[in-house]
């Protein structure tokens, strides 16, 4: 079985990113900034009602406007609309300009529904208006899964809580929003995209378009993040192919900022009703809970109203070996979820935790010591215990609503796991070494902002004993051999055993074919030379044993509450995370403060807000949709916890997971009330206070 | 923080039509809307442009960029759909992300909020301007040292915006960093190594505040 190498110049050294000089310098091409010949400016008209049915749409008039060179319907005939925003056309020009007259100009007729819903608990009514007509928002029964015997275990606690823990719909928000470039000609589509992967978009593309996947070539040289929502072609990279092919020239859509709330993927909301006991010793007896929440539309009307895809693990980390679960999906006429960060765990990880921290609360015991006493996981057990120290727990910890004064503090931890990850075993590459030494590494995966470059010219400059700059890397290309989706912490672990594999093979060629025993570092130029006119190219594929799964963390919260105005203001947050073997420590890093900066944002500003009167999303944007920005990021402190042994591991999904609830524990400590539902607001905060009477829905 | 309205505009002065409009307005009340739509009238009269394509010349990166372009398109559409300029990021085109921000003289803007017909005359500074002979910008390369960047779309209007602080102000502290990098947002998460950048690109010594522990 292969290994890493023990002793190390590149890999767990701290790399600065390949493509940084590109980056900082607006040479980088973005999806975004594809000026291809004769390019036009792609845009999409959108439903302004949650409900209607879609009689005709006039694009003639659109047609008319100077500039407008195409015009396409989303559907043909009648169709129906089920959520703010879902797409009815799309126009193409010479100039944003045009394409903003056009919009304008196009005549749909439309009957319009009045019966919608988009607020989760009305939709669960037997009375709601139904999102797919013929089918109930929600299953009659919803799942349930149980584990010994709830019913009998709970009068055995010495202690039990009740908590209905709530969390938000959450927006992706990437910098760049989703869209392509489409050329789409006799020869075949080429798609400029921003996405995570681009295999998954060509075959998108060709089943959309009913091309052979070879006829589609997607291009992603750099991308502006995606969290999970760009995943797929979508409805504006098959417009964009439409409209290209009806102008016959290439197109660039890319969505407007409110296009990218309204109708491209979300975090789904979730409601935790939890029933949490333990036994008089402090170990976990009980767990009861029932958990729904939106994917909107998601899941469709055969899947029986709103079908998955807003499932939560329950219980969330600890084993309780009585439990009963129930959950089910609700449909609401709003945009349907994609996977986001670590689907499901931050809602499961802020409702667990929560309830952890209330029933330690209950038994009197320090919710640490109480995490130690439940935790099954060694590894995290460790992180906790060198977290404590280092954040000074004992020190600081205080019963809760102690802290005196107007200003509180309080502290509060959580963990994390992620279950999925690992490796994608079909990861292929290649690489092309010339005489003159130099070597290309060619791999289908994309960067989605991890560092994905960097990382294989790390590895491969560890293998071959090379310089960093004596390597050059290429991804982003279908026509490259194919990789993974920058998706479930996946990539690293995919693409380090590949890169792994390129260069053993690399090495074992040019042994044979120059007949240097050894073609690493100083050997490399005299071995290459021997290839004499003709390149080397060697095809490599990911091997096992080279990379794990499952990797975890702990994250501890230091929070400042205003009692008189309810403001939180966290103060530091200090990571303890687990990932194998340490590619690039210093990307890894900016990963975990980026998992932490989300997770704060989601622990105490974002929300989607729909208005349930008129079935629209209110802050489809960064003014009313609020994101951390650089004042609200407290003091950040990462501590890496080194696992060799156990190969490389993905870090992206873990390190977000925690936050929200080691936040929303921290502030139950200060103020000594638990505010039950994210985000934490100044007004949540004042009514848990009882100093303002809470929101009631009228 | 972005200011809106850098001064010398030179002709085209919405600022002062609108101011003499409050006062218009103030009386509007009985004087009917009427008298505000005469006055907006001759104002405009004293320079009509467009609707269609006029000849406009920018002053981008030390170089003439001469365009036809329609009165109504923005500084930012101007860089990046009419000339190759795309370093200048569009995240929201209405002034919330900062990812398009531009130096107009020495002062940061968004240049999806300003017409391009409007800053003719002034110097524009893109993030393409910044490296001088391939060499990076001190700012640059501290962004690149620190890993003050992830997917890197919001990097060139940060790379601006603390370019343009320590312009005005060469030894700027943590707090005077975070008020210059309020107007930007960046969803990956790289703020407290954009911080370490600025203050790096400053001068200012910095301590790691990472650690690696072995698990054995």
């Amino acid at each position: 079985m292969s290994s890493w190498p023990a002793e190390t110049k590149y890999i767990s050294h701290s790399t600065a990113r390949i493509d940084a000089p590109a980056k900082v310098t607006g040479r980088a091409r973005y999806s975004s900034d594809i000026q291809a010949e004769g390019w036009l400016y792609g845009m999409i008209l959108r439903s302004k009602w949650p409900a209607a049915k879609i009689l005709s749409v006039n694009l003639d008039p659109a047609r008319q406007i100077p500039g407008i060179k195409a015009a396409v319907v989303a559907r043909e005939g009648a169709f129906n609309i089920r959520f703010y925003g879902e797409e009815i056309a799309a126009v193409a020009g010479t100039s944003k300009q045009a394409c903003l007259d056009a919009l304008r100009a196009i005549e749909v007729q439309a009957q319009v529904r009045h019966e919608f819903v988009v607020n989760e608990n009305e939709a669960r009514q037997p009375d709601a208006a139904q999102v797919w007509p013929g089918a109930s928002n929600a299953p009659a029964t919803p799942r349930v899964l149980e584990n010994g015997s709830v019913d009998q275990a709970f009068p055995e606690c010495a202690a039990v809580i009740e908590g209905f823990y709530t969390t938000p719909v959450q927006i992706h928000n990437p910098m760049e929003t989703h869209g392509n470039t489409v050329s789409w000609t006799d020869d075949g589509v080429t798609a400029w995209a921003s996405t995570q992967g681009i295999s998954s978009v060509r075959d998108g593309l060709a089943g959309a378009l009913r091309l052979h996947h070879s006829q589609v070539r997607v291009i992603t040289e750099y991308m502006g993040g995606g969290f999970g929502a760009k995943f797929g072609a979508g409805a504006e990279g098959v417009l964009a192919a439409k409209l290209s092919r009806a102008a016959k020239a290439p197109v660039r859509l890319m969505l407007t900022r409110f296009d990218q709330a309204l109708a491209v993927g979300n975090r789904p909301s979730s409601f935790q009703k939890i029933k949490l006991g333990a036994l008089a010793d402090g170990t976990l007896h009980a767990f009861d809970a029932e958990n729904y929440g939106t994917a909107g539309i998601g899941g469709g009307a055969d899947a029986g109203g709103g079908g998955g895809g807003a499932d939560i693990p329950m219980p969330y980390l600890y084993p309780v070996p009585n439990t009963r679960v129930k959950q089910s999906a609700v449909a609401v006429n709003a945009g349907s979820a994609r996977a986001f960060r670590a689907p499901g765990n931050p809602p499961a990880s802020f409702g667990m935790e929560s309830a952890m921290d209330d029933l330690a609360v209950e038994l009197g015991l320090d919710p640490l010591d109480f995490r130690l006493k439940n935790d099954p996981s060694k590894i995290r057990q460790r992180e906790y215990q060198l977290g404590a120290q280092k954040f000074g727990w004992k020190k600081k910890y205080q019963k809760p609503g102690r802290s005196p004064g107007v200003v509180k503090t309080g502290i509060g931890c959580a963990g994390a796991a992620w279950p999925a990850g690992g490796a994608s075993p079909f990861t292929q590459g290649e690489a092309t070494v010339n005489p003159d030494g130099s070597i290309e590494f060619r791999l289908g995966v994309q960067d989605i902002g991890t560092g994905t470059r960097t990382v294989i010219a790390v590895v491969a400059a560890e293998m071959l004993g090379l310089k960093l700059e004596q390597i050059t890397v290429r991804v982003g290309d279908t026509n490259f051999p194919p990789g993974p989706g920058s998706g479930g912490s996946t990539t690293c672990p995919s693409i380090s055993p590949t890169v792994f594999d390129i260069c053993t093979k690399v090495l074992q060629r040019l042994q044979t074919q120059s007949g240097v025993a050894d073609a690493r570092g100083q050997n490399w130029f005299a071995a290459c030379k021997k290839l004499g006119v003709s390149p080397l190219v060697v095809h490599g594929q990911w091997e096992p044993g080279l990379s794990a799964d499952h990797a975890g963390g702990v994250q501890f919260a230091e929070v400042e509450v205003d009692t008189e105005t309810g403001l939180v203001t966290v103060k530091k947050i200090l990571g303890v995370h687990d990932c194998g073997l340490i590619i690039n420590q210093l990307t890894l890093e900016s990963q975990i403060n980026g998992g932490i900066i989300m997770g704060l944002g989601y622990a105490l500003y974002e929300e989607r807000v729909m208005d349930d009167l008129s079935g629209v999303m209110l802050n489809p944007n960064f003014e009313t949709y609020k994101m951390p920005g650089i004042a609200d990021v407290p003091d950040i402190e990462v501590v890496l916890i080194n696992m060799p042994e156990r190969g490389v591991i993905g870090i992206g999904e873990p390190a977000t997971v925690p936050t929200a609830g080691a936040i929303a524990n921290a502030v139950a400590n200060a103020i000594g009330v638990r505010v039950f539902s994210l985000p934490i607001t100044p007004a949540k905060i004042l009514a848990a206070l009882g100093k303002v009477p809470p929101f009631v829905k009228a | 923080m972005k200011n809106s309205e850098p001064e010398n505009l030179g002709a085209h002065s919405r600022r002062t039509f609108f101011k003499s409009l409050g006062t218009v307005a103030a009386t509007a009340a009985t004087a009917q809307v009427k008298s505000v739509a005469a006055e907006l009238e001759k104002a405009n009269a004293e320079k009509i442009v467009g609707p269609e394509a006029v000849p406009v010349t920018l002053k981008v990166n030390g170089e003439k960029l001469k365009l036809m372009i329609e009165p109504r398109v923005t500084l930012l559409d101007a860089l990046r759909n009419y000339s190759s300029l795309t370093g200048a990021k569009e995240g929201c085109d209405r002034a919330t992300c900062g990812a398009c921000t531009v130096l107009l003289g020495d002062t940061p803007i968004y240049a999806c909020q300003k017409l391009a017909i409007e800053a003719q005359g002034i110097e524009i500074t893109t993030v393409e301007g910044l490296a001088k002979s391939q060499r990076l910008s001190k700012v640059q390369q501290a962004f690149l040292d620190r890993d003050a960047l992830q997917c890197g779309y919001c990097t060139p209007g940060f790379v601006m915006s603390v370019t343009a602080l320590l312009k005005k102000n060469p030894h700027p502290n943590a707090a005077e960093v975070k008020h210059a990098c309020a107007g930007n947002l960046c969803r990956c998460g790289t703020h407290p190594r954009i911080l370490q950048a600025a203050l790096q690109a400053a001068g200012v010594e910095l301590v790691s505040q990472s650690e690696v522990v072995d698990y054995v």
